[in-house]
């Protein structure tokens, strides 16, 4: 009989270190607190840089997944150590003895309406990044008339010490210009704007989808963040930033503002970290053994991470992380017991 | 560029080699935020005095680092402290008490602040 691993977390970085696991020899028993597996990914429309559909990454992920025990709507309930192993009891009433738990827990998108001065869930024309994708996918047409000028919050709730989110979000860049490019292709005739504080295009390719946002859809790009959004008696907006670059105030009516909502520590990772006995960073993520060539372990015997439960990351690095995860996890389990 | 003194008018260029800044350590003890702006110019888009003046906190702070500091005085002369960059500054930064550490560190009491 083939050894079972808890995985907690079924977004991207669950399901591939599942599937690797499996392949592994192991019996992986992956758990999902909401109905379907997917994580965040399976909100989203188009990847960066090359606008990949979300679903085609995911698709076959969830079609191949024979050989994994997994659970939607189930929460972990305690987590204990016995001897050399960790008893996993589950809300649906079912435990496992496992010798390694793996927490790919992922992130939260920052709640935007934490941000008053941005407006959002005040304002009608303020929408989020997520909003925005959930459109795309659905396909429905915005409530909106007259949309003319577009603009995008690039940092909400990143870099951002009044919001407990001190991190780059790492993501959210590459993905306003991502969107900028798509609504420009939704309202040929808006002007988009981005405002930034520094955009960082890390990524292959990344600087490429920045110069074509420039070069053949007219983004403005404007280096100042946002500092407040009010309203009309019409429900337009009205925006005020500083060109930093001029070092310039501006103020600026729009008919519709997107906020970039960072990635946030999950809710559940101060409780699970409790559960387990580790301490997360500062910054609120589980924080692994080492950032540089460790990144999966931590100080708990056992007990692994993969994906952005440990910090923003992207899905490649989330996909090749549950990788690595897997392999650490096997080399655990094939040492020799102590 | 090489200045052999010949010139009619002073080189322009910024001279950050020799910005030696006793007086920044100074405002960094009394305020050690004003090392956490990430000059994103929240304070000059917000500020009520920034539309009518050159007013710009974001400006200010970038200027004492370059050891620019008479260029700051015009600028804060026009700071009413009504605390507005304070609100929107994503660092968390005390702007006000900045500001008033600038004036104090920079002896500008008797004229602007």
């Amino acid at each position: 009989m083939s050894q079972n691993i808890v995985v907690i977390g079924g977004g991207p970085a669950g399901i591939e270190a599942s599937r690797r696991l499996r392949d592994l020899g192991y019996t992986p028993i992956l758990i999902e607190k909401e109905p379907v597996l997917g994580g965040h990914l399976a909100r989203w429309d188009r990847l960066f840089p090359d606008g990949v559909e979300a679903r085609k990454v995911l698709e076959p992920m969830l079609a191949d997944l024979d050989g994994i025990k997994y659970f939607t709507d189930t929460e972990v309930s305690s987590i204990n150590r016995l001897k050399d192993t960790w008893v996993v009891k589950l809300s649906n009433g079912l435990s496992a003895q496992v010798r390694a738990v793996l927490l790919t827990t992922g992130f939260d998108l920052f709640k935007a309406e934490k941000k008053e001065e941005y407006g959002y869930g005040i304002y009608e024309r303020v929408i989020t990044n997520a909003d925005l994708e959930d459109w795309f996918k659905s396909g429905a047409a915005p409530q909106f008339d007259d949309v003319k000028v577009i603009g995008f919050v690039h940092c909400v709730g990143s870099r951002d010490e009044k919001a407990g989110n001190r991190q780059c979000s790492k993501v959210c860049c590459v993905t306003a210009v991502k969107q900028a490019c798509e609504i420009k292709e939704r309202f040929p005739e808006a002007t988009v704007y981005c405002f930034y504080m520094d955009l960082r295009m890390f990524g292959r390719k990344y600087e490429d989808l920045y110069l074509k946002a420039q070069k053949e859809c007219g983004i403005r790009f404007v280096r100042g963040r946002v500092s407040e959004v009010s309203e009309d008696i019409d429900g337009h907006l009205f925006v005020k930033a500083e060109d930093t670059l001029f070092g310039k105030p501006l103020k600026i009516k729009m008919d519709m503002l997107v906020l970039m909502a960072g990635m946030a520590p999950a809710a559940s990772t101060a409780e699970l970290a409790r559960m387990v006995n580790v301490l997360p960073g500062e910054d609120g993520f589980f924080l692994p053994h080492s950032l540089i060539d460790s990144p999966c372990t931590c100080a708990r015997e056992g007990i692994f991470y993969a994906g952005t439960a440990t910090g923003p990351k992207t899905i490649p690095e989330t996909l090749s992380e549950a990788a690595s995860a897997a392999l650490a996890i096997d080399r655990y389990l094939k040492s020799p017991q102590k | 560029m090489i200045d052999f003194g010949y010139g009619l008018t002073p080189s322009a260029t910024l001279k950050i080699e020799k910005v030696d800044n006793p007086l920044f350590a100074e405002l960094h003890r009394l305020e050690p935020d004003v090392t956490k702006c990430i000059a994103c110019g929240s304070c000059t888009a917000s500020c009520s005095a920034g539309v009518f003046t050159e007013m710009s906190l974001r400006r200010v702070i970038l200027s004492l680092q370059r050891g620019r500091e008479k260029e700051t005085l015009p600028m804060l002369q026009h700071c009413m402290l009504c605390g507005k960059c304070q609100l929107v500054c994503p660092r968390g930064i005390n702007t006000r008490h900045l500001i008033l550490s600038i004036g104090k560190v920079y002896k500008m009491e008797d004229k602007a602040l």
